[in-house]
């Protein structure tokens, strides 16, 4: 019952906002969305104390789904320690946005739209992370996809806005193909869709052969793979990546909840979800390796140089998938969990931050005419500076004592490393790198936003205000969580607890974390030691020797602009993949259906019609000469058809 | 040849009513004559049935001519009434002005 | 039955030949005269087959009523036929050659006509011997009797006609004074005079 409150009062919310927004008022719509979200993320804390650490881990039927021959299926909520973390995380920054958009908001015309998308969203996201098979999954999958369509295009009077929902939207129809198709090969290999069953059923069909166009695939890494293209889609993988800083158009919040925290890290979790499926395909998860190392240093490198405070904090959030990617890519499920976690909470902070300071300065989100801020709104300062402390991954290594992303940060990369796999070694590598980037870059944003003489124009800067309180308390909640999840965490998600915590609900065959725990003590402290250079590095750059980073982009020019245009990624989907789309779909619509369907059909029947009519007519000259004449024709076709009977 | 049966009369109603046919699309202005000539056809239909009326030895022919005959009465009567209130109208009885139902 | 071939064969010729001067007149007086001509033929015709009856009617309705009829409005109307008859031979190749195709069609239908033999006995109103009941008699005993409904209808077809053909040449000409009775009578001292007094020495 409980469990079926949290997931459903998201939904009741939505529905009363969305429904009778127009009746309630805005207010109305904020306190009916609001209110069920708290009390599902109370509701939520609660089921994490008695699930994760009490070990009461539970499936909960709703009804029959599908009942058809061999293929049933139920709409069920299962409830895991996995589920009751993501509970946790979803319903706890769900709420602390649907608080702050309150505050964010206030100003918009279509309050209540807003607060029944961000509400549908939450539910289809707690439906994604209680599905009990595929199918139920993926509904909530979609659902999140639709709500994140909605949402980016929110303010669809903006071509740009309506632009980036579309490409979101198409970029994210790539993954679900290889998703769908994933489950259907899940289905075909493992005769069923419910997870329990197919989990059992994995051990027995590990060495099963696939045969397609002549090319002989192990069967379980095909399923794998393309289970993978489905979270790529999602998590903004390399590759699938494209959607995610465009999706930025969106409002600061739907950024904050759904493009950082909760939605693009729906991939971690289906991962997760699968260890058990993943773990009998070793050649899978060495590609998931590759791609999430890749992806870090990727969003890494492009994030030093934009200049849209969004833009960075999304490129960030892109860099820190990669991380728990290749976490999942050496067997380390808890420490992808656990990164999850924290970054939920650190990187809703940066958001809600940037957001304040969006704010603060009337829409403008290009840093460079920020600067100076943080006399002007101190608070929001030290939040966004809890934030990137924990992005960056600032702690004291062997102590245990640190922000959020140092804990989980340092765990993903010790897995890495701790696998002694060439896969590993190079992810370990990667994310050092990117670690020294991350702080880097978040230093430069922090720098040129809140330090140093302002850019901005005289009259925005004088009217900068700190955020309203509706907007800044929730934050606390967040900073509260960016500082103490990481120690608090620790001990049951990849420590010593870690046994009892997870139960059943995540396989790891390779003992990723107990190898973790014993790498040597300069790999610990190497990501650390590269995060404070990396701060060192920007105060150089960008504060003590102003200037530097225009010398630098000179002498590195090449380099600078395939990180400022983010690797011609578009550039090249522009000319692969969309513009020959555009083509075909040009071509086959004035051949296609205009020349040929059309042509033939519709237009070429009202045309011959037409046509037709217009010769018939001519017939109907109005003179009667011409019917008498008519007439007579008849007379004689008549005569002669008598004449041809009688005498034939 | 000298001995006049019912084919003899047809033969001159299918001539009669040629003509009248003839005559309608040769005189395709004058209303009057196209009136003519639908006498001519009638008055063709009207041989034809007194013809088989006698050949046969049956009546109804004749009753029937009777009738037609009062048809074409009125016919002409209502027919050259309205030519007339045409002429009054539009100063001319040229068929081919007669085309205000031409779309 | 000599005799009654020649007859035939001149009334039959006279009539076609008036037929084609109905039609190729230039003068539509001169159709209407040859319309006559082609109906009292006819009427010499109806007589050969022993319709006297017709033959009378066709004479009293035809050529009393209907020809004169359009005589009348020919010569009424101020037309100019010259003009109407522009054009005359435009249709005439394809008119012609269709009027020939069925004329061949006709003829050949009329030619090839042959009776069933009980045709003769099936006679739904068999006539009675001349000798005995003539022509006149035996119609009017079919027409009053068997059908008199038909007989009335037609009636009222011609009540209708006559009806239709006045209300549409019917027409009130402006300027024309009609003494009117009705208003005479109706007249009242009220409406007529006017009294008005006039003061002495100024005038109206």
């Amino acid at each position: 019952m409980i469990d079926f409150a949290i997931v459903f009062l998201p939904l009741l919310g939505a529905i009363l906002a969305g429904f009778l927004g127009r009746r309630i008022g805005d207010r109305g719509a904020q306190i009916v969305t609001c209110a069920p979200l708290w009390l599902a993320a109370a509701l939520s804390v609660w089921v994490f104390i008695d699930v994760a650490l009490g070990g009461n881990s539970r499936t909960v039927e709703l009804f029959t789904w599908f009942d058809s021959g061999s293929f049933e299926l139920s709409w069920a909520l299962r409830v895991d320690t996995l589920t009751a973390v993501m509970f946790c995380v979803v319903t706890i920054v769900s709420a602390v946005v649907h608080q702050y958009s309150v505050g964010y908001m206030a100003e918009d015309r279509s309050i209540p739209r807003f607060m029944a998308y961000l509400s549908l969203f939450t539910f289809m996201m707690l439906m994604l992370v209680s599905a009990d098979n595929f199918v139920q999954m993926f509904f909530g999958w979609e659902g999140v996809g639709l709500a994140s369509y909605l949402l980016i295009g929110f303010w669809y009077e903006k071509p740009s806005a309506n632009a980036a929902a579309i490409k979101a939207f198409l970029v994210n129809r790539v993954g679900d193909v290889g998703f769908a198709l994933g489950i259907a090969g899940a289905f075909l290999l493992l005769g069923t869709v419910d997870f329990d069953t197919a989990f059992g059923a994995v051990e027995g069909v590990q060495n099963a052969q696939f045969t397609a166009f002549g090319i002989e695939g192990h069967a379980l890494t095909i399923v794998c793979l393309l289970l993978f293209v489905g979270a790529m889609g999602k998590s903004a993988q390399l590759g699938l990546h494209t959607w995610l800083p465009d999706a930025m158009e969106g409002p600061t919040p739907v950024s904050a909840l759904i493009h950082a925290a909760t939605m693009v890290t729906a991939g971690v979790f289906m991962l997760c979800r699968l260890s058990p499926i993943f773990e009998y395909a070793p050649d899978a998860l060495t590609v998931v390796t590759y791609v999430g190392a890749a992806t870090a240093i990727f969003a890494a490198t492009v994030g030093l140089t934009q200049t849209d405070i969004k833009r960075v904090i999304a490129y960030s959030t892109c860099s820190q998938l990669g991380y728990m990617f290749f976490a999942i890519g050496v067997s380390a499920y808890s420490a992808a969990m656990f990164h999850l976690m924290t970054h939920a909470f650190f990187k809703a902070l940066l958001f809600l931050g940037a957001g304040c300071v969006i704010h603060a300065m009337h829409h403008e989100q290009d840093m460079r005419k920020m600067g100076g801020l943080m006399k002007k709104i101190p608070v929001t300062y030290a939040l966004m500076l809890i934030g990137s402390l924990a992005l960056a991954g600032i702690g004291i290594p062997g102590t245990g004592i640190g922000f959020a992303g140092f804990q989980s940060k340092d765990m993903v990369l010790e897995a890495a490393y701790g696998a002694h796999t060439t896969e590993g070694t190079v992810a370990y590598v990667l994310g050092t790198i990117a670690a020294f980037l991350t702080a880097f870059y978040s230093w430069r944003l922090l720098i040129m936003t809140f330090h140093g003489p302002t850019r901005a124009d005289a009259h925005s800067f004088d009217h900068a205000h700190e955020a309203p309180k509706v907007m800044i308390y929730p934050l606390g909640i967040l900073a509260l969580g960016a500082v103490i999840a990481g120690m608090a965490g620790y001990g049951v998600f990849v420590g010593q607890g870690m046994e009892s915590f997870w139960g059943d609900s995540i396989l790891d065959l390779n003992d990723s974390i107990e190898k973790a725990h014993h790498v040597p003590f300069w790999v610990k402290s190497l990501p650390v030691a590269m995060g404070v250079l990396g701060i060192l590095a920007a105060y150089y750059v960008y504060l003590w020797r102003p200037g530097t980073d225009a010398l630098l982009a000179r002498k590195l020019r090449p380099l600078y602009l395939f990180s400022f245009n983010k690797w011609y990624f578009d550039e090249l989907y522009e000319a692969v993949f969309v513009r020959p789309a555009w083509y075909l779909g040009r071509g086959l619509w004035k051949t296609g259906d205009g020349a040929l369907i059309d042509g033939i059909g519709p237009d070429g029947l009202s045309a011959a019609v037409r046509n037709l009519a217009r010769r018939t007519s001519l017939l109907q000259s109005g003179y009667v000469y011409h019917y008498a004449f008519a007439m007579l024709i008849g007379v004689v076709i008549l005569v002669s058809f008598y004449l041809f009977l009688s005498l034939g | 040849m000298l001995e006049i049966g019912l084919s003899h009369y047809l033969t001159l109603g299918a001539i009669l009513f040629t003509l009248g046919i003839f005559g309608v699309f040769l005189n395709r202005k004058n209303v009057i004559i196209i009136l003519m000539s639908v006498e001519l056809i009638l008055l063709a239909v009207n041989i034809n049935l007194v013809a088989f009326s006698a050949h046969l030895g049956d009546l109804v022919g004749q009753i029937f001519t009777l009738l037609i005959l009062t048809v074409a009465a009125a016919e002409a009567a209502i027919g050259l009434a309205i030519i007339v209130v045409y002429y009054r109208n539009r100063g001319s009885i040229e068929v081919e002005d007669i085309s205000l139902m031409k779309g | 039955m000599v005799i009654q071939a020649l007859t035939f064969y001149l009334f039959a010729a006279i009539v076609v030949a008036a037929a084609v001067m109905v039609i190729a007149s230039r003068n539509p007086v001169h159709s209407v005269l040859f319309l006559i001509l082609a109906f009292f033929n006819s009427a010499g015709l109806f007589v050969l087959l022993g319709a006297e009856f017709l033959a009378m009617i066709l004479v009293i309705v035809y050529v009393g009523a209907v020809a004169v009829l359009f005589l009348f409005v020919v010569m009424m109307l101020d037309i100019n036929f010259v003009k109407l008859r522009e054009g005359f031979l435009q249709y005439l190749p394809i008119g012609g050659l269709i009027g020939l195709i069925l004329l061949v069609e006709l003829v050949m239908i009329a030619g090839a006509w042959v009776f069933a033999p009980q045709a003769q006995s099936q006679a739904r109103l068999p006539i009675p011997d001349p000798e005995q009941v003539t022509n006149t008699d035996a119609i009017g005993r079919v027409l009053y009797t068997d059908y008199i409904y038909l007989f009335q209808a037609s009636g009222i077809v011609l009540l209708i006609a006559m009806v239709g053909a006045i209300v549409l040449t019917l027409r009130q000409r402006e300027g024309v004074r009609r003494q009117k009775i009705s208003q005479q009578v109706g007249r009242s001292r009220a409406d007529s005079i006017e009294i008005k007094n006039v003061p002495s020495g100024t005038g109206i």
